[in-house]
């Protein structure tokens, strides 16, 4: 039953795909030029980040500043990486948001595969409960989170920030990743088991392969969350423990903002992330709403 | 013969391809006793453990991190707690609904709800809206230009918030800002030094801008995808009818991406309302009174004056607001689950 649906969607998505008609060329140059206005809106901002990133940071305060750099230097990243210790809040950064990738891996998927391969009593509370956490705002837990770990002297460690962590992680990897597995029929696995598989042979030689990309998608855009959450770090952690994002708050001072250097920092923390998110996004499109275009 | 269905369906699935179910489910009517126990409704005796034990590490962690401070949130709003309390001088004493009452008293905080809510339905109307626009605008563009616009829109929804606040700063900088300068070049505009952060109306239109410009392109990826779902058939029936184009978009593209818009525009509302490094940090860690939403407004009780009772009441004051909606979308995924538990 639910093959014939998603085939069905697979179908007509298939079928839909635009053939453009000759009739359709002229006003595809009006709808060319918006989409381009487009690409300037959204674009900008990031390009402006760059731009001043590389341009000798004299020339970023200049009261006239061009569209384009007039000469290019990398003096921006060398004052950035100065600022503060650079690399220990990296390094921070990553030790939580893998940590917390792991971890949320490991107990989402098998909590995902209990929520759409199973029915059992409660299911549909545990579902509703799932949901239900990720709507509570972050802000409202900080505070008795922060009384939580303040009493556990967990405050300014790593491995309560990671705990803390888990609260946004986990129910985004488990809802996630339940919308991958209902895209992977349920036949295969009955056909496996048809075969003389086990259920858990099933499960590892069927379902795992083609659940993999989807666990990658899932486990890198968990990774993007953890690594650019702010508020929890900030309250968290101190000063000298402070973690990337935190980090990039150095740049302004009781004189001012350094706002050249502040940009190379930006581009620094940003590129690798915006990389990263470009290699998944297309498959997390998918996985999120996988649920919502089926139902 | 099964051995082979099962290797040539062996193709990835989650892009919306799956594998050609005719040599899966060719299987199925053979397929013996209980295989799928526990995928059909009312065959599950017996293998009820198996979902909890699969759940219990989940469950336990949830509990864990999430229970049990929530719950806490709940107690510390009936409670006197502050700085003595903190440090540990004084218990916490019990309050009843002091802090409610204060809070509930207070003009200010009136205010601030007052504030938030226009604040968050204007950028969840202006996100939903521009994606569905950029969305239709996509379908029809040249194929260079759809990638192009892909990569703006990639490269912004990717920004870290902290980094898209920061330059976002930089380009509503009163000196030296780029949209100054970009604006005073229009005829009869003179923006050189003006501070967007002088009135709190102004400052949080460029905040709600910021907003908008990163929550857009997950609206118009996912729109995107939903479109190509709109069967062409109907489109072409209801243009035959003499639909025009907003014919046709307000009866049959809607109503088919129904379930989306309503999942973004709650998610939407659930992200809008919870606004907080925006602010924090496009004002310098203080926002000022007139900037104050009710995430920063019960932050600030909580941090600044050190009053964590009444920080608590006004986070969960916040989120009984956003049970409203939360109801909403609530009911559209258990249609989901019912869905996927009948199939």
């Amino acid at each position: 039953m639910s093959t014939v649906s998603t085939a069905g969607a697979a179908g007509s998505a298939t079928r839909v795909r635009p053939s453009p008609t000759p009739r359709r060329g002229r006003t595809r140059a009006g709808w060319n030029l918006l989409g381009l206005c487009v690409f300037v809106g959204a674009g900008f901002p990031v390009y402006w980040m760059l731009a001043t990133a590389f341009k000798p940071a004299r020339d970023a305060i200049d009261p006239t500043p061009g569209l384009l750099p007039a000469s290019l230097t990398l003096d921006n990243f060398r004052r950035a990486l100065q600022i503060a210790d650079f690399w220990g809040p990296v390094g921070r950064s990553l030790t939580v948001s893998l940590t917390v990738v792991v971890i949320g891996m490991v107990i989402g998927v098998l909590a995902a595969l209990a929520i759409s391969r199973f029915a059992f009593r409660g299911r549909k509370i545990v579902i509703v409960g799932i949901l239900a956490v990720q709507m509570v705002p972050l802000v409202a837990m900080i505070i008795p989170i922060f009384l939580l770990l303040n009493d556990l002297g967990q405050y300014d460690k790593l491995s309560g920030l990671i705990v803390t962590y888990l609260t946004f992680v986990l129910p985004f990897t488990v809802w996630t990743l339940r919308g991958f597995i209902v895209n992977i029929p349920k036949e295969l696995e009955e056909a496996a088991m048809v075969d003389g598989c086990t259920r858990t042979g099933a499960f590892l030689r069927v379902v795992f392969p083609l659940l993999a990309p989807g666990m990658v998608a899932t486990s890198v855009y968990g990774f993007i969350q953890a690594w650019n959450e702010y508020l929890y770090a900030l309250m968290l952690m101190s000063q000298q423990h402070q973690t990337a994002t935190v980090w990039l708050g150095n740049f302004t001072t009781k004189h001012g903002t350094e706002y050249a250097p502040m940009m190379a920092g930006s581009t620094m923390m940003a590129v690798p992330m915006v990389a990263l998110f470009l290699l998944v996004q297309r498959k997390m499109a998918a996985g999120l709403t996988a649920g919502a275009v089926k139902g | 013969m099964s051995a082979a269905e099962t290797t040539t369906a062996e193709v990835p699935p989650a892009r919306p391809s799956p594998p050609p179910d005719s040599g899966a489910s060719s299987g199925r009517p053979e397929g013996p006793r209980r295989v799928s126990a526990g995928a059909r409704p009312g065959a599950a005796r017996g293998a009820s453990a198996v979902p909890w034990a699969l759940l219990a590490p989940c469950l336990l962690v949830l509990v864990l991190v999430l229970g049990y401070p929530l719950v806490r949130l709940v107690t510390l709003s009936f409670q006197e707690f502050g700085q003595s309390q903190l440090w540990g001088f004084k218990p916490a004493e019990p309050a009843g609904f002091d802090n409610f009452s204060k809070v509930l008293g207070d003009g200010e905080f009136w205010a601030v709800v007052l504030r938030t809510v226009i604040f968050a339905a204007g950028s969840v109307i202006v996100t939903m809206v521009l994606g569905m626009l950029v969305a239709l605008v996509l379908q029809r563009v040249s194929p260079w230009v759809k990638t192009l616009v892909n990569i703006a829109l990639v490269a912004s929804w990717g920004m870290p918030v902290i980094v898209a606040t920061t330059i976002y700063k930089w380009m509503f900088d009163s000196d030296y800002g780029i949209l100054n300068y970009l604006l005073s070049k229009l005829p009869g505009v003179d923006l050189i030094g003006h501070n967007w952060f002088a009135s709190g109306p102004q400052g949080l239109a460029v905040i709600m801008l910021l907003v908008v410009w990163g929550a857009v392109p997950f609206v118009v990826i996912t729109l995107t995808a939903g479109l190509t779902q709109v069967p062409k058939e109907l489109e072409e029936a209801a243009r035959l009818d003499g639909a025009g184009s907003w014919g046709v978009f307000r009866n049959v593209t809607v109503p088919v991406l129904k379930p989306i818009l309503v999942m973004l525009t709650t998610l939407s509302v659930i992200w809008d309302m919870g606004v907080f490094p925006q602010v924090f940090v496009m004002r310098g860690g203080h926002p000022e009174a007139e900037f104050q939403l009710l995430t920063t407004y019960s932050y600030d009780r909580a941090f600044q004056v050190n009053d964590y009772g009444g920080g608590s009441a006004i986070a969960l004051l916040t989120v009984v607001l956003l049970l409203g909606v939360v109801a909403v979308y609530m009911r559209q995924m258990l249609r989901i689950g019912d869905v996927e538990e009948s199939a």
